[in-house]
């Protein structure tokens, strides 16, 4: 099947979920590598590395931030005049929006967050998680091209093979851009969820060590987010020595204990990871529906009852107090950080 | 400034979702407005609060899904919208963004349109994307900030790089991030003018477009496999339980 992969990236740095999209293209056939930006040669060449057959280059200057119209207006130009059956994006804010205006310009539907695909021939059927991953569905489309984005860490990252090159043509900036972007500010700092190999996670249960002592003057709420933080600061501490990314449960965030960015569940972050650690998270299905998918995950809790315990492979019953800085020390001597 | 909230009717958050003989099904639990979609209308008033103007909530099903304008009629909203026509089947995405495009087009004048980021059903996500491709207006997707003027729109959208800026010139059509703020909570004149109101429904007649057919289909819903996990609990000190565990991780090649 002809199929063509966008290459998302932010200020020339690739997603890694591209080169996990560009893998599954080659199982299928030749892959048309699609390189939107202004001054990302590199990125072309990356995607060539990464087994792109061809790359279809857009480099311009008004191109230099993503905007969805003008990108999907160059992109379904392209795939007008160069009919691939299926063209794949990575599932990023960028991705989806640029899947949606495609499909609307090609009359095509999509298929979102896709975590597996069967092709038969011409034909594609899809699995995807929906009701935030507590069923999952096959999905299929009638109309073609194909358009499918993938979620991050579902299928296999390929290698790239240094020095694999590809023909690469440029092609035309189409479309009016509608908005302007004026600048960015920084986000959380930090391993991004969705593309972490461990997540160390907290919980309401980390927010109250009755051992400590929050400084006098706080009134009560000070006092509760004070303690909170004591308990993130444990979490961080663990989550660095295992270049880890923090998250948190629905409970703590609505709290206000740690911004929302961190949260992991139906209404934050879906993720999967090699590795989840939840620390004092009971683990209520709104959390479930967001890390159920983690390949191990291991619960601390003081609550033996805890329905965390029904999905880890590992279990530690007591006081994160402990138990947590314990971890922390006995990855530092056994990683040799 | 007239403004218009796009709302859908799901299970709730925190519905046991699960598939019964080939079919999806929440029990007992309750259908609520999309938590989502909440934000959307909190945004929507603000903006009205803060310039003049109405705010009207749109969904699109049958009358059973007018509880969910209710309740963003119940937050504040002016008045309400039902699509809903007999031709209507199951619709996708692009339907459903052909319906809400059709409807904002013929309710008319609108300058802003406001969605929730993504239903928690479907969780797409890409409705409001669609909608705006359709109309021709900017699509700012996931704004945690926003300032409206007369004209024009400025937004911070919460992107996984951290606030991307933007500008752009209204009609806009908006969806809105969990950062924004929290929405507001029904009031009790709220409510009972809510419980009053007359709800019109537009049919597809009225809209001027044929039924959109879905494209995407389901051929087949799943329980989730099963999570063949027995959990192995490490005792000891915590010293003893987190070397322990540490020894087995390792061991386990997840590190």
């Amino acid at each position: 099947m002809k199929t063509w992969v966008y290459i998302d990236h932010f200020q020339g740095q690739a997603i890694p979920a591209s080169w996990e999209a560009v893998g599954l293209g080659k199982t299928l056939g030749a892959v048309t590598a699609l390189v939107f930006g202004s001054g990302v040669e590199a990125l072309a060449k990356s995607a060539c590395e990464y087994g792109a057959d061809e790359v279809l280059l857009a480099d311009d200057a008004s191109l230099a931030d993503f905007r969805a119209e003008t990108y999907a207006s160059t992109l379904s130009a392209a795939a007008a005049a160069g009919t691939p059956g299926l063209l794949l994006f990575p599932t990023t804010t960028r991705g989806r929006e640029l899947a949606a205006m495609a499909a609307i310009d090609l009359k095509t539907g999509v298929l979102v967050d896709v975590t597996a695909l069967e092709a038969k021939g011409e034909e594609i059927v899809v699995t995807r998680p929906v009701y935030a991953g507590k069923i999952m569905t096959k999905e299929t489309c009638s109309t073609r091209p194909y358009v499918i984005t993938l979620r991050g860490r579902a299928f296999a990252k390929p290698a790239p093979q240094a020095g694999k090159t590809g023909a690469v043509t440029r092609i035309e900036v189409r479309g009016e851009a509608l908005t302007s972007v004026e600048g960015y500010a920084r986000g959380e700092s930090g391993v991004s969820l969705a593309d972490a190999n461990v997540i160390v996670s907290g919980g309401r249960g980390i927010s109250n060590n009755p051992a400590l002592t929050p400084p006098a003057g706080l009134d009560e709420k000070a006092a509760e987010i004070w303690k909170a933080q004591q308990g993130f600061a444990m979490v961080n501490e663990l989550a660095s020595v295992l270049g880890a990314a923090v998250g948190a449960s629905r409970a703590a965030v609505d709290a206000g204990y740690i911004p929302y960015a961190h949260q992991v569940g139906q209404t934050g972050k879906v993720v999967s990871p090699n590795l989840y650690i939840a620390c004092g998270i009971s683990g209520a299905i709104q959390h479930q529906a967001g890390m159920r998918n983690s390949k191990v995950i291991v619960a601390v809790n003081k609550d033996a009852e805890a329905p965390i315990f029904k999905l880890a492979r590992f279990g530690m019953v007591g006081d994160v107090w402990q138990i947590v800085p314990a971890l922390t020390a006995a990855f530092k001597k056994k990683l040799g950080k | 400034m007239k403004i218009v909230v796009c709302v859908k009717q799901v299970p709730d958050s925190a519905a046991k979702v699960t598939v019964e003989n080939g079919k999806v099904t929440w029990g007992d639990a309750p259908l609520v407005i999309n938590p989502w979609d909440e934000f959307a209308v909190e945004a929507a008033l603000r903006q009205k609060e803060a310039l003049g103007g109405t705010v009207t909530a749109v969904t699109i099903g049958g009358e059973g899904t007018k509880d969910a304008l209710k309740h963003a009629l119940a937050m504040g909203a002016d008045d309400a919208i039902l699509v809903n026509d007999p031709a209507l089947g199951t619709l996708d995405t692009q339907a459903v963004a052909q319906l809400l495009a059709a409807a904002i087009k013929k309710i008319g004048g609108v300058e802003m349109v406001f969605f929730g980021r993504q239903a928690i059903d479907g969780d797409s996500g890409i409705v409001p994307a669609q909608t705006a491709r359709l109309l021709g207006w900017p699509s700012l997707t996931l704004a945690s900030v926003i300032q409206a003027e007369a004209g024009a729109v400025r937004v911070e959208r919460s992107t996984e790089e951290g606030r991307q800026i933007v500008k752009a010139k209204l009609p806009a059509v908006l969806s809105v991030a969990k950062d924004y703020g929290e929405p507001r909570y029904p009031s009790f004149m709220g409510i009972r003018k809510a419980q009053r109101a007359e709800i019109p429904t537009l049919a597809l007649a009225d809209l001027g477009i044929p039924a959109p057919a879905a494209v995407v289909t389901w051929p087949e819903v799943m329980n989730l496999p099963a999570r063949d996990v027995k959990c192995e609990i490490i005792g000891g000190t915590p010293e003893e339980a987190a070397n322990a565990l540490v020894d087995k991780l390792i061991a386990e090649k997840v590190l």
